[in-house]
Order: C-alpha cells, then structure tokens, then sequence
C-alpha cells in the first residue's frame, strides 16, 4: 500500500489571484517580509500495490485529471506504509 | 434542424438552452443525459452553463470524463457545429477541444450582469448573422472566466482568427487579450463565457443572442437543406 501526497499549485507565469489577494492580507497584518503567497491543492491518495510503477502511475494520474498541467504544476511524495 | 442540450449533475442552464431553442429559435431539442452513447441523432451540440459536479477539483474537470465526452469529440471530428457556454466552455478547455484553460476571475468574485462584447469575427457558423465588429449586450455569470493560455497558443489564435468575442467596455475578469470566447482551428467548436441563451428576448434585456443560434440554423440549412 502507497500513501501518496499530491501538491497542485499555479505555475510560476501564471498570475494567482488568490495568492495576491492573501498576500496584500498578510501585508495589511504588517507581516511586511512576505514576498509572495502562491495557493494550490494538496491531495492524499491511498494507493493499492499492483504490477504498474507505482510514480509512472501517479504521474500519470497528475497529468490526466488531477493537475491541468496548461496552468499548474504538480509534485508529489510516495510513501510505502505497511498495513498490519 | 436538432439541437442536444448536453446535461450534466450540477448543469444549472439548461433550461435557459432548451428555452432559447424551443421557444425563441423554433427549432427541435432535446436534453441528453451525460451517460449517453450517442449524439448520431442530433445536429448540433450545446453544453450549458452550470457547476457541474459542483466545479470539484477544477471547473469541468470532471465532466470532460463523462461518457458522452466520447459522442462530443466524435461530433466535433465530423464537423458539427459545438457550442459550450461558461461551464461548458470550461468542459470543452478541460477536454482540449479547445486550447487554454481558466483561472478565478482577478476580482476572485462571481460576477453576474450584462457586458458588451465585440463580434471579432463574423465569417463562422455562429456568428455570421452579426456585423464585423458589431457590439452587442449578452450577461454573463461566472467566477471562473479569467482565460489564458501561452503566447504561441494567442498568437495561434490570433493568427488563425478564432478569437470570436471580446469584452468591449471592460474586460469583467481580466482574461487574456480581452477574450470572452474562442473556436478551434476547424471552425466547429465556439466556447463562451457569456450567456448567449439568456439574451433571446427584449423582455429578458437583450435579444443580442438569439443571431447566433440563429446563425448556427442558417450554417446548417445551406449545407443541409437542397433547393431547387
């Protein structure tokens, strides 16, 4: 068993609005040093071993449905976990 | 002529679509529930506007999986005329019927009143009953509608002129080069974020949409339609 954790943000090039917008909050908060507040999507997928690579799996996963890779970039840790 | 108005959980405007059609345009619709196999017996395509699968993960990212996604991009090769309004201009971005994809509006609020358009090109299937750079008054409802995509894509779409609408007055959700609806390259598949179904009659503030449901029954009467 896997447990898989998929982080989805905006590219760099692409202007997030939401992150602007928490920023120019922080700033108002006087936290003056933050230069940037980009905001994605965190995902946990719980993964079956099967025959298939397992990041050949999630990559394609990311690519397929859970990243739209025309706007965001995707990364992700694998962990194999035990089940007693 | 027969129009399918493609209905997905969460489609909220296809009432609105299925109104225009019927009642405003006076021509066949029938709604088709997004498991279908087939779309062999309609004409024309429309996705409607809405949150389907209440817009989890992305807007129509979800959606662009349906089964009858199958039927849509079959309909879209054999040339018929496809038309996805908000929602289902995200559905058809999500699908890569079209090129690009959508960001929060700049404002991050959902923003529903009228905005004037520009027609930037008015030698397709759906828009050309109006005048080369005709304004017209279409509302449009929409938190997503801030389009991008890279610059070789824009200059595709520039070049290729399927840039179809832009925000006129002001651009509502800061989009990219103005723009509030392309086609692909082929000429068939139009997606908006306006709501042309909702500006059919007077009485509802505008009758600026009805020309281009108008303008995909005349595409299809010269092709189809043999006179003697």
């Amino acid at each position: 068993m896997y447990k898989v954790k998929v982080y989805v943000t905006l590219r760099e090039n692409v202007l997030d609005p939401q992150g602007t917008a928490v920023k120019g909050a922080l700033h108002s908060l006087s936290y003056r040093e933050v230069q940037d507040v980009r905001i994605g999507k965190f995902m946990e997928l719980v993964i079956e071993k099967s025959e298939r690579d397992i990041e050949e799996l999630v990559r394609e996963m990311c690519e397929k449905l859970l990243a739209n890779t025309v706007i965001e970039d995707y990364r992700y840790d694998i962990e194999e976990v035990v089940v007693q | 002529m027969k129009f399918a108005v493609i209905v997905f959980p969460g489609s909220n405007c296809d009432v609105d679509m299925y109104h225009a059609i019927k009642d405003e345009l006076g021509e066949e619709v029938e709604y088709v529930w997004h498991t279908a196999d087939s779309l062999d017996a309609f004409d024309a395509i429309l996705l409607p506007g809405g949150f389907s699968y209440g817009d989890y993960l992305r807007s129509g990212a979800i959606a662009r999986f349906s089964n009858v996604m199958k039927a849509i991009q079959q309909a879209a090769e054999e040339g018929k005329p496809i038309l996805g309004v908000c929602n289902g201009f995200q559905i058809l971005l999500e699908a890569g019927l079209l090129p690009g994809a959508m960001r929060r509006n700049n404002s991050l609020k959902f923003i529903c009143r009228p905005v004037t358009l520009r027609v930037e090109n008015n030698e397709t299937m759906f828009t050309s009953l109006y005048e080369q750079g005709e304004v017209i008054t279409i509302p449009i409802a929409h938190g997503e509608g801030n389009y991008y995509c890279d610059e070789e894509t824009l200059q595709k779409l520039m070049d290729n002129r399927q840039i179809i609408f832009r925000y006129h007055d002001e651009n509502p959700n800061g989009s990219l080069d103005n723009i509030a609806g392309i086609m692909n390259e082929k000429g068939n598949v139009l997606g908006m974020m306006p709501h042309p179904e909702r500006a059919v009659d007077a009485l509802l503030g505008s009758a600026d949409g009805l020309k281009l449901f108008q303008s995909i029954v005349k595409y299809w009467r010269v092709k189809h339609v043999v006179t003697s």
